[in-house]
């Protein structure tokens, strides 16, 4: 398989506490994997070091590899901003900036100087609320204010905010946690969507889900990979006693 | 409930007790009193335009050094600095405000005013002096005492306000906005600059709220702008404002159509910060909720 | 780049502010010494040229002080306490913003306030009523902290006690108040080192005094307004004396904040 991202031994630490232990993970291009496992576990932070967002807690300290597209994003020559710009993340909590609808997606653009003219960034925007599945829900209204959405719609706003800087890469932190069913089946029904133009790391409690939207599933317990293997064969016949046990409900 | 109220009742009486006391210029002069140009109080001739002139014109001088300096320490203290220079910076910035206003004063008289006369003032009538318009402002007599003095030692004493609302204000700005911003790839002024976004009216309050400070400090002011009611367009000359007119001049006003001039001029003052304050509260509340403006007002 | 940059300025910015700090303090301190001496902290002012001191403005601070703390302290508390226990209706909602715009009106106005409250009807200036110019600056600022810092207290903790049967003022006395009177006592000490520097109000409420004077019915020195007088007076003998009472105010001032500063870091 090729592997868009490939992380080796990798160690995580706050502090002297620490929270990750020797992860091994191939991630392959275009596909969609999920994170699961109990609160705690240190999937959020394993999915944060994929774009040095954890950069921004000072006592956060990485030992390890991680390489995307065969370059090492923790060696000294990485530019972070550009890591950031080909490896997209939503978070858990929508979270809009206070400008219109139409300044939310185009920030990225404008700050990454991607936009020719004022009609390219105009074509961007639209591309990426399209691709969001939310150009119908707010094409009349792309000067209004973005706190005016509903949460899946903010959400989805987000998520175009995301694509608009075209990355290879999307991150996603719970991001249908704080939404209703029929938001999340939106995200859902997305994710699968953008799978045929992204790689896709998305993080999350909901078990169904993990088997919903993705190819591949990791299992992660007190900081430490137990199980990574293609869903199916983990919602039927995983590997490890443990992954049964969380997976059939027995503990969580 | 008796305590509460009494907050209520010295509000009201201030009022009260100002109105009824400035009656005698009030009915004799009406709105001549803030138009007039001419304070000379032996021949019964009160104008307060000079000090709400200085009051206004110090108070600008003082917002225009202060505001930039006051958002560059907050943004440092809260967007750059790790926490642990940022801590005792903090502190020291807060230390800044704990200073007697009569202290900036002795201060202002002794160290500040040489340094303008030497230094300060002949670089900027150098640089500035020649200027169409605005060089005027830079032009005159330099003795070091006067408006340009008074305006920066409202500076210096406005800058710890300032900096510590705007700095609990950027406090409350969600991580999430941040990480946000910093996911997109953009860089770390950029975040910054979204980070104010989210707090322009916050910032807009602390302002309001330094404006309010400098338009009534007395102390500091009354000893270093050299109080003469005139307006000149130079910042060198001496200027007055209302806070310092008070100050130099209530305790020897024995007759009583001086007293009731006095007594008007802090009523307008009264009013006019009361006004201003209110609206930095509003402002500053549309952000933080009111907690992190009510600790530092 | 402009990231770099604008990190180098917002630094400056920073050693500025410090810079004006260290500025002021080593003034003070080398200034201020250099004319200390016992003499000078227990004598009264005396004609320009035979020495003198500020013996009695220290007193008349102390007292002024002590008074207005009584009065200000129990006030402020207690519409605090009001403020956060029944202050959620519109009485509280404008005793709130009176409140917090009264702590931004100039304390000279307050001065103004005092003098035609007491100082005209008793006909002259007293210590009473330069004590009481500084409880009203007082009032407001300890009722808001007490505001505050109650606010702080977990609601779990209330609940807790209300849970047991406990009447609410009987929670509030004995629950709430002791877990929040260490952050009660830090604002009241911080209130107490800003009206000991306060000037303005004292201006023409206290005015001044040659003499010790233990009673609040005369007219009293004040350390703030001896600076004032000796500041802006023409003599260099007099600079030295504003300096040397500015180290005795500025360090009291600052030993207040550092103490606070210690003990609330302690109480985490």
């Amino acid at each position: 398989m090729e592997s868009k991202i490939s992380i080796s031994n990798l160690n995580f630490f706050y502090g002297k506490a620490q929270a990750l232990y020797d992860i091994n993970l191939e991630i392959p291009e275009r596909e969609v994997v999920a994170f699961i496992g109990p609160s705690g576990c240190g999937k959020s932070t394993f999915l944060r070091t994929l774009n040095r967002m954890n950069d921004t807690i000072p006592i956060a300290k990485v030992d390890g590899t991680v390489l995307i597209d065969g370059e090492d994003i923790y060696s000294s020559k990485t530019d972070v901003v550009a890591l950031r710009r080909k490896v997209g993340m939503v978070f858990q909590k929508s979270n809009p900036f206070p400008k219109s609808i139409f300044e939310n997606v185009a920030y990225g653009i404008r700050i990454n100087k991607m936009q020719t003219s004022k009609s390219d960034l105009n074509d961007r925007v639209e591309k990426a609320l399209v691709n969001a599945a939310l150009w119908d829900e707010v094409k009349d209204r792309l000067s209004s204010s973005a706190f005016g959405l509903s949460g899946g719609q903010q959400q989805r706003l987000c998520i175009a905010r995301a694509l608009a800087v075209e990355p290879e890469v999307i991150l996603m932190d719970e991001p249908a946690s704080a939404l209703d069913p029929i938001a999340t089946q939106k995200i859902e029904e997305l994710v699968v969507e953008l799978k045929k133009d992204y790689t896709i790391v998305i993080v999350t409690h909901n078990m169904q889900q993990a088997g919903r939207v993705s190819d591949r599933t990791a299992f992660f317990m007190l900081g430490k990979l137990i199980e990574y293997n293609p869903t199916q064969k983990m919602f039927t016949n995983p590997d490890e006693r443990l992954t049964e046990d969380y997976i059939t409900g027995r503990f969580g | 409930m008796i305590s509460a109220a009494s907050i209520i009742f010295i509000v009201v009486g201030m009022i009260v007790m100002m109105v009824s006391n400035s009656m005698p210029t009030i009915s004799r002069f009406g709105l001549a009193f803030l138009t007039g140009s001419e304070w000379k109080p032996a021949d019964g001739v009160f104008g307060a335009l000079p000090f709400i002139y200085g009051t206004i014109v110090s108070s600008l001088i003082a917002l225009i050094i202060s505001v930039p300096i006051s958002l560059g320490i907050a943004i440092f203290l809260t967007e750059q600095a790790p926490k642990k220079i940022a801590a005792p910076i903090s502190f020291m910035v807060e230390l800044l405000a704990a200073i007697p206003s009569v202290v900036y004063g002795l201060w202002g008289i002794f160290v500040l005013a040489p340094f303008i006369r030497d230094h300060l003032g002949v670089f900027l009538e150098t640089y500035l002096g020649w200027i169409p318009v605005v060089g005027q402002l830079f032009q005159g007599r330099l003795t070091g005492i006067g408006m340009l003095t008074g305006g920066i030692i409202l500076a210096l004493m406005t800058t710890p306000i300032i900096t510590s609302v705007v700095r609990d204000i950027l406090e409350v700005v969600p991580n999430t906005q941040r990480e946000a911003a910093l996911a997109l790839g953009a860089t770390k002024w950029e975040t910054t600059m979204i980070v104010l976004g989210n707090a322009a009216s916050g910032i807009a309050g602390a302002v309001v709220l330094g404006l309010g400070r400098a338009l009534g400090e007395t102390m500091a002011v009354t000893m270093v702008i050299g109080n003469s009611p005139q307006i000149s367009a130079s910042l060198f000359e001496p200027a007055y404002t209302i806070a310092s007119v008070l100050a130099a001049n209530f305790a020897e006003a024995t007759d009583e159509l001086y007293l009731s001039a006095l007594i008007e001029m802090g009523l307008v003052l009264f009013l006019v910060t009361f006004v201003v304050n209110a609206f930095a509260k509003l402002l500053i509340m549309s952000v933080a909720s009111g907690k992190a403006g009510a600790k530092n007002v | 780049m402009l990231s770099a940059l604008m990190t180098g300025l917002t630094s400056a910015c920073a050693v500025f502010a410090i810079a004006i700090l260290v500025l002021i303090l080593t003034y003070i301190a080398v200034r201020g010494f250099s004319a200390i001496n016992l003499e000078f902290l227990i004598d009264t002012p005396k004609p320009v040229g035979e020495g003198g001191g500020i013996g009695n403005a220290i007193l008349g601070s102390v007292l002024m002080t002590v008074l207005a703390t009584g009065i200000g302290l129990p006030i402020g508390i207690g519409g605090g306490v009001y403020l956060a226990e029944m202050g959620s209706n519109w009485f509280g909602s404008i005793v709130r913003f009176l409140a917090d715009t009264l702590i931004g009106v100039p304390s000279i106005i307050v001065g103004i306030f005092i003098y035609t409250l007491i100082v005209l009807p008793m006909g002259r200036q007293s210590g009473l009523a330069g004590a009481l110019s500084l409880a009203i600056i007082m009032i407001p600022i300890v009722a808001r902290t007490t505001e505050e810092m109650i606010k702080l207290v977990p609601k779990s903790m209330r609940e807790g006690a209300l849970a047991l049967g406990a009447p609410e003022w009987r929670v509030t006395w004995n629950i709430v108040m002791p877990a929040a009177a260490s952050g009660i006592a830090t604002g009241a000490m911080l209130a107490i080192a800003r009206i000991s520097g306060e000037t303005a109000p004292l201006l023409f409420t206290a005015l001044n005094s040659r003499f010790y004077n233990y009673f609040y019915d005369q007219p009293m020195a004040s350390l703030t307004v001896q600076i004032y007088n000796y500041a802006t007076g023409p003599f260099d003998v007099e600079h030295q004396m504003a300096w040397a009472a500015t180290l005795i105010l500025v360090g009291l001032i600052l030993a207040i904040n550092v103490a606070v500063r210690y003990l609330a870091r302690r109480r985490y």
